[in-house]
């Protein structure tokens, strides 16, 4: 049955319709309270009220400021300082305490280290890795095998000053480049290589040790030292650890010994304050490398 | 049919068809006090349901010296839940899963039994807007003198009634914002912190926007929320069956209705007349302003008082009581076509329910009795996996976890088995000269350490697998970890 055409009442329900037809179909016209449209105007009036209040809208040169003058960045700056203050007993103490003492105290040792975690992924791990796992010509900081040294001191010192860095007390040591130098003939640098892999146990097919030893002896045992152990001073590495930075194959050892090598770290002393550097000193020693 | 009844509630005015209203102007109900059975359960479930509210905060219970000893609590910066002698950590938020599983089945078992008994007498909406009209009767009278004084002339009187309630309106409202915020810090320092203005202002905002709700809410929207922001009475539409019992008007002997007077008349003349005696009593007490003889609709929360009403009525004209009842429209037909009628409380869509309830409450009942009150996480270290050290040995390392679930402090001892003549060391905690580890954590705390397994003679596999095992130095309750050391 039709709706009554003169009053437009549904018959079954006793709704009027909205008139309008669908294929024979009406629509039952239940209307929207009222208080619903109020709200609508409320929003539309709080809109207005927020551009007001807060930056809204984009001008030609720069944008609506807000009469409270709210702006992101200094929410964040207040963030911020809420935060440092939350920390600042534990951050004083992280700042008063030696290196040796925050490793003592398990408090000051958690505190650190998750301060070291984070400063270590924005700073050190593009290079290192997320864990310090190291890649090709950057060190595992993982491993007991040091450069610089592994004691708690002698990480601050090379996270505060670099290897090779623009900084006056940078860790300095240079590995020559004896084949383009012209200090080494190639044959004396691929007898120098096998002699290298031979103390670490790897396979030296048609080499002539003789020379690779007297070769070693008379250019790489100033630095490395006479038996190859590396010096710390000097960043040379030990040679006999089965521990490479670049890697074990003949080819490039020999590129080692022909161009030498040099890679650099940035000193950190001036982009981070020494609570940091102190925080991150303790999570890297405390990877399971760090030497007593 | 029955329902073309409605046409005779239906407007006759023709209007024209441009003039349809787009927006329904708000209709202000004054629901007429009565006295009943279902008044009385009302009343009782108010109360009790308020008192629950009101008080649960500040009951005590006693935990030991190192957690609260607020029954009830939400501890949300120490991410914890105290509910008496349950104790609920974030990880095992599936607790509130299973919670709010029952509270669904639950809702949908009270629909199959009597309808939509939660609304009539349980949910907060209808207990609020119940007390909020007892406070309006209190103050401008009931429905009949309220309906006078607002048709009347602003007067001192008029004004000073109104501003009474509204004032009374908020502090029922400000009470219950107050008691919200206790939920969630102990009640008595919050209290006297609340009085002395020392309370962060977390909590005064948080009883601010409940004062505001609370008002808005049970003051002034009311039935709105139940007939156009509640989604239940959609999905309880679509959820019932011909067999829940509704509060029903049971029109077999009901209609036609008519005056007293007119139905007598009809009765003498040996023409049908039924016992409505259309005196709208039934009308002028619901809440929620629907017409229970048009059937249950959207609007009706079955809340019953119109059976109240209309009883009150047939006892005083001498008609038997329950014209309107808790019965089911099936049950009306079934007496119109003189069938014997029946009531099935107990069929399958109940069983089905009670049975989930009964599953869900047997799981969580059995997962909170065996729940332990030790537990160890492990994470693997993902960058390197595994270190070689200068000497050949593989070092592996992990993170991991130690989980206090007790108030008291607990020393475990740590144990990592499955790579043979493996060293363990732990960052931060000397290992004691005989080897013993032994681990202290907190009362109710988690500690969380690096532990660095060291294998001299490294495994020929890739990846073996290794168990941390965490046992309890006094009970030995233990836990246990699995995961695997990597080797080149």
């Amino acid at each position: 049955m039709a709706p009554d055409p003169k009053t437009n009442i549904d018959p079954y329900t006793g709704t009027p319709t909205t008139g309008h037809e669908w294929d024979g179909l009406q629509e039952l016209n239940t209307p929207l309270p009222r208080w619903w449209l109020w709200l609508f105007y409320a929003t539309i009036i709080w809109a207005v009220g927020y551009w007001i209040a807060y930056p809204a809208w984009p001008l030609f040169a720069s944008y609506s400021q807000g009469v409270f003058g709210w702006h992101s960045r200094n929410a964040i700056v207040t963030d911020l300082n809420s935060l440092k203050t939350q920390r600042g007993p534990l951050m004083d103490k992280l700042a008063a305490a030696s290196l040796t003492e925050i490793v003592a105290d398990p408090q000051l040792l958690d505190f650190a280290r998750a301060v070291g975690k984070s400063a270590f992924a924005e700073n050190c791990a593009p290079c290192h890795g997320a864990g310090g796992g190291g890649a090709k010509g950057y060190p595992n900081l993982n491993d007991d095998n040091w450069l610089w040294g592994g004691k708690l001191a002698d990480i601050q010192q090379t996270i505060t000053h670099g290897v090779r860095a623009d900084d006056d007390k940078t860790r300095m040591g240079s590995m020559p480049a004896f084949g383009r130098d012209g200090m080494l003939k190639r044959d004396e640098i691929s007898a120098v290589a096998d002699y290298v892999r031979s103390l670490n146990g790897l396979p030296t097919p048609n080499a002539n040790l003789t020379l690779g030893q007297k070769v070693f002896a008379d250019n790489c045992a100033v630095c490395h030292g006479p038996a190859a152990k590396g010096n710390r001073e000097l960043g040379a590495p030990n040679l006999t650890s089965g521990i490479w930075l670049y890697g074990d194959s003949k080819a490039l050892i020999m590129e080692a010994v022909s161009n030498g090598r040099g890679a650099m770290m940035p000193a950190w002393g001036g982009r981070l304050d020494p609570t940091t550097i102190k925080a991150l000193s303790v999570y890297v020693y405390s990877f399971g490398g760090g030497e007593k | 049919m029955y329902m073309d009844r409605n046409l005779a509630s239906a407007s006759p005015t023709p209007e024209p068809i441009d003039e349809t209203p787009l927006y329904a102007a708000h209709r202000t109900l004054y629901p007429q006090s009565v006295k009943g059975t279902y008044r009385t359960i009302k009343w009782v479930v108010l109360v009790a349901t308020l008192a629950i509210y009101y008080l649960l905060p500040f009951v005590r219970f006693d935990r030991g010296p190192n957690a609260p000893h607020q029954a009830v609590l939400i501890d949300l910066p120490g991410r914890r839940f105290y509910f008496f002698f349950i104790e609920i950590w974030p990880q095992e938020v599936y607790y509130l899963t299973g919670l709010l599983i029952l509270a669904a089945v639950i809702l949908f078992l009270m629909n199959a039994v009597a309808g939509r008994v939660w609304c009539g007498y349980l949910c907060p909406q209808t207990v609020w807007t119940d007390l909020f009209y007892a406070i309006e009767r209190l103050v401008e009278g009931d429905r009949r003198e309220h309906m006078l004084r607002d048709q009347a002339p602003w007067s001192i009187d008029k004004v000073s009634r109104k501003a009474i309630k509204h004032f009374l309106w908020l502090m029922v409202a400000w009470w219950t914002g107050g008691a919200w915020v206790l939920y969630f810090a102990d009640a008595p320092t919050l209290v006297k912190d609340l009085a002395t203005g020392q309370a962060p202002f977390i909590a005064y905002a948080w009883i601010g926007i409940l004062t505001f709700t609370t008002y808005t809410l049970a003051g002034h929207m009311r039935e709105q929320v139940c007939l156009y922001m509640c989604p239940w009475p959609r999905i309880q539409a679509a959820l019932t069956d011909e067999h829940a019992l509704n509060v029903t008007y049971r029109y077999d002997r009901g209609e036609p209705r008519g005056s007293v007077k007119k139905n007598a008349q009809l009765r003498a003349q040996g023409l049908p007349a039924g016992d409505c005696v259309d005196c709208l009593q039934c009308v002028n007490v619901c809440p929620t302003g629907v017409d229970i003889r048009d059937g249950a609709s959207l609007g009706c929360i079955q809340c019953g008082l119109c059976i109240d009403a209309c009883d009150a009525v047939m006892e005083k004209v001498g008609h038997p009581t329950r014209l309107i009842a808790y019965d089911t429209d099936l049950n009306v037909r079934r007496r119109l076509e003189h069938k014997p009628t029946s009531i099935h409380i107990v069929r399958a869509r109940t069983l089905v329910y009670a049975a989930i309830i009964a599953i869900v409450g047997a799981i969580m009942l059995t997962t909170l009795a065996t729940r332990a009150s030790v537990g160890v996480n492990l994470m693997h270290d993902r960058n390197p996996m595994f270190v070689r050290l200068s000497d050949g040995a593989i070092r592996n390392a992990y993170t991991v976890r130690i989980l206090n679930k007790q108030t008291d402090p607990r020393r475990f001892a740590f144990a990592v088995e499955g790579i043979a003549g493996a060293t363990v060391d732990i960052v931060g905690i000397p290992t004691p000269p005989d080897g013993d580890l032994a681990i202290e954590v907190g009362p109710d705390q988690t500690r969380e350490f690096r532990v660095l397994v060291t294998a001299r003679q490294p495994p020929k596999e890739e990846t073996s697998p290794i168990t941390f095992t965490v046992v309890d130095r006094n009970t030995g309750e233990a836990a246990r970890a699995f995961d695997h050391f990597f080797a080149p």
